[in-house]
C-alpha cells in the first residue's frame, strides 16, 4: 500500500507581522505614559465620587502620612531652585549651585531645612529609606510648612494646591494642615482621592 | 514582506556564475521579544489613571467669626458631627427655649446619613435628577447643566449642612462626609470647628 506523503512543512513563523504589533503597542505606551512618581511614603487615599481630574502643571502637591509626617513637592524644576533658594534665605541656609541642582530633580521631601543639606548630599537611593522620611514640621511653634507653601506661591502664583492624605490619617492633623494654608489665605486647595462609583437609583 | 527573494525558484536550471546570493530574510524573533519586553516595562511603570480630586474651599479665617456661624437659619441647619468609629451623629436647628435639639447617631451607608439627607433635601434632589434626564435627552453642554444645577443647588429652602469633626475621627470620615454632600446634590456646607457644646451633647447620647 502506497503511503500518502504529506509534505513536510518549515515550522519557522514570519515573525515580521508581530514584530510590527509589538512596536505599535510599544509607541503607543511611550507616547501615553507618564511615569508614575516615586513617593516617600505610601499613602493610601480614601475613595470618593468626584470626577475631577488633578492639573498636571502648576501643582503643589502636600503629602499627609498617616503618624502625621507631611511631605511637600511642587512642578518645574527651576521653580524648585527658586523655591529652595527663597527658603535657604529665610533659614539663612547657603545652599551650592550642585545642591540647589540635586533639589530640583525631587518629586517629594520631607525633611526638616535644617538637615536639607545632608539630605541632598545623599545618593538618590539613600533618600528613600524610611529614617529619611522625617517630615516637614508643621506645629505652631517651628511651622516650616507654611514657609514653603507661603515661598512656593510667591515662586509660582498660579500654583495650586493638592493634599493627598491617608485615609485614617486622625483629623487633628489634617486640621492643623487646612489651618496653616487658611492662616496664609489659600482657601481653595483640591484633595485627592480615588474614584468610587457614583450611587445610581436615590430616590425611591 | 521584510523579505526581499533574491533567489528565483528553480534555480538548478540557470545557474548563473558569480557571487553567491545570500538570503535576506531575517529572524525577527528577538526583535519580537525586545519589543514584548519594553511594552511591559513601559505597562508597569505607568499610571494611565489620573488621580482624582475634590474641589474645597473654605471660608477665611478673619472673615469667618462667631457671629456669622450662627446667623445661618435654625430651621436650615442640620449640623452633622463626625465622632470617632465612623461614628457620624447629627442634629437639626440648634437650642431652642432651653431644649437641646435632638441627636440622632448613624453611619456612611447608604441607609443611614444619606437616606437622612435625600429626605431632607428632596426637592432639589428631584429637580436634579429631572435636569440630568434632560441632559440625557437633549445634549445640554457640560457649562450650562453645571450652572443650572448649581442654581437649584442654592435653592433658598435647601438645608444647610454644618460638618463639625471630633479630634477622633479620621481623614476618611471627612472625605466621605464631602462626598455625601455631592450625592446629595447640598449646595451650601461649611466645615466647621467642634464647639463645647456638641461635645456634650454627644456625651449626653453615650450614656
Amino acid at each position: 500500500m502506497a503511503k500518502v506523503k504529506l509534505p513536510r512543512k518549515s515550522t519557522a513563523i514570519d515573525m515580521t507581522a508581530m514584530c510590527d504589533v509589538a512596536f505599535l503597542l510599544l509607541t503607543f505606551f511611550m507616547l501615553t505614559s507618564n511615569f508614575t512618581q516615586k513617593e516617600p511614603v505610601i499613602v493610601n487615599t480614601p475613595s470618593s465620587i468626584s470626577e475631577i481630574k488633578i492639573p498636571e502643571t502648576n501643582i503643589m502637591t502636600v503629602l499627609v502620612e498617616k503618624s502625621g509626617k507631611v511631605f511637600f513637592g511642587i512642578d518645574g524644576q527651576d521653580k524648585r531652585i527658586e523655591l529652595l533658594k527663597k527658603m535657604g534665605d529665610a533659614y539663612s541656609i547657603q545652599f551650592s549651585d550642585n545642591e540647589l541642582k540635586e533639589f530640583s530633580l525631587i518629586n517629594r521631601f520631607g525633611v526638616p531645612i535644617e538637615q536639607m543639606q545632608a539630605f541632598l548630599s545623599l545618593k538618590s537611593l539613600d533618600r528613600d529609606r524610611q529614617e529619611n522620611a522625617i517630615g516637614i514640621p508643621c506645629d505652631s511653634t517651628n511651622n516650616q510648612f507654611k514657609n514653603w507653601v507661603r515661598f512656593a506661591r510667591i515662586v509660582n502664583p498660579q500654583i495650586r494646591i493638592a493634599i493627598k492624605a491617608d485615609g485614617i490619617t486622625p483629623y487633628p492633623i489634617i486640621k492643623n494642615v487646612m489651618n496653616t494654608l487658611q492662616d496664609l489665605d489659600e482657601n481653595r486647595y483640591n484633595l485627592i482621592t480615588s474614584l468610587e462609583q457614583n450611587p445610581e437609583k436615590l430616590i425611591y | 514582506m521584510a523579505e526581499v527573494n533574491t533567489e528565483s525558484k528553480g534555480g538548478k536550471k540557470g545557474k548563473k556564475k558569480g557571487a553567491k546570493k545570500v538570503s535576506t530574510r531575517i529572524d525577527f524573533t528577538p526583535m519580537v521579544d525586545l519589543g514584548f519586553l519594553l511594552i511591559t516595562f513601559f505597562m508597569l511603570t505607568t499610571t494611565m489613571i489620573k488621580p482624582q480630586t475634590m474641589e474645597i474651599a473654605m471660608p477665611s479665617k478673619d472673615k469667618v467669626t462667631e457671629e456669622e456661624q450662627t446667623k445661618v437659619k435654625a430651621s436650615r441647619a442640620i449640623t452633622i458631627i463626625l465622632g470617632k468609629d465612623n461614628k457620624v451623629f447629627y442634629y437639626e436647628g440648634t437650642r431652642e427655649n432651653d431644649v437641646d435639639p435632638i441627636v440622632e447617631k448613624t453611619d456612611f451607608s447608604a441607609k443611614g446619613l444619606r437616606k437622612f439627607l435625600i429626605e431632607k433635601n428632596y426637592d432639589v434632589m428631584i429637580k436634579v435628577e429631572d435636569l440630568n434626564k434632560e441632559k440625557l435627552q437633549k445634549q445640554i453642554p457640560d457649562e450650562e447643566f453645571e450652572k443650572r444645577k448649581n442654581e437649584l443647588m442654592a435653592d433658598k429652602k435647601a438645608p444647610i449642612v454644618i460638618i463639625k469633626a471630633t479630634d477622633e475621627a479620621s481623614y476618611k470620615n471627612l472625605i466621605d462626609v464631602l462626598d455625601e454632600m455631592a450625592i446629595c446634590n447640598i449646595g451650601r456646607y461649611a466645615i466647621v470647628d467642634i464647639t463645647d457644646y456638641d461635645r456634650e451633647l454627644i456625651a449626653n447620647l453615650n450614656i
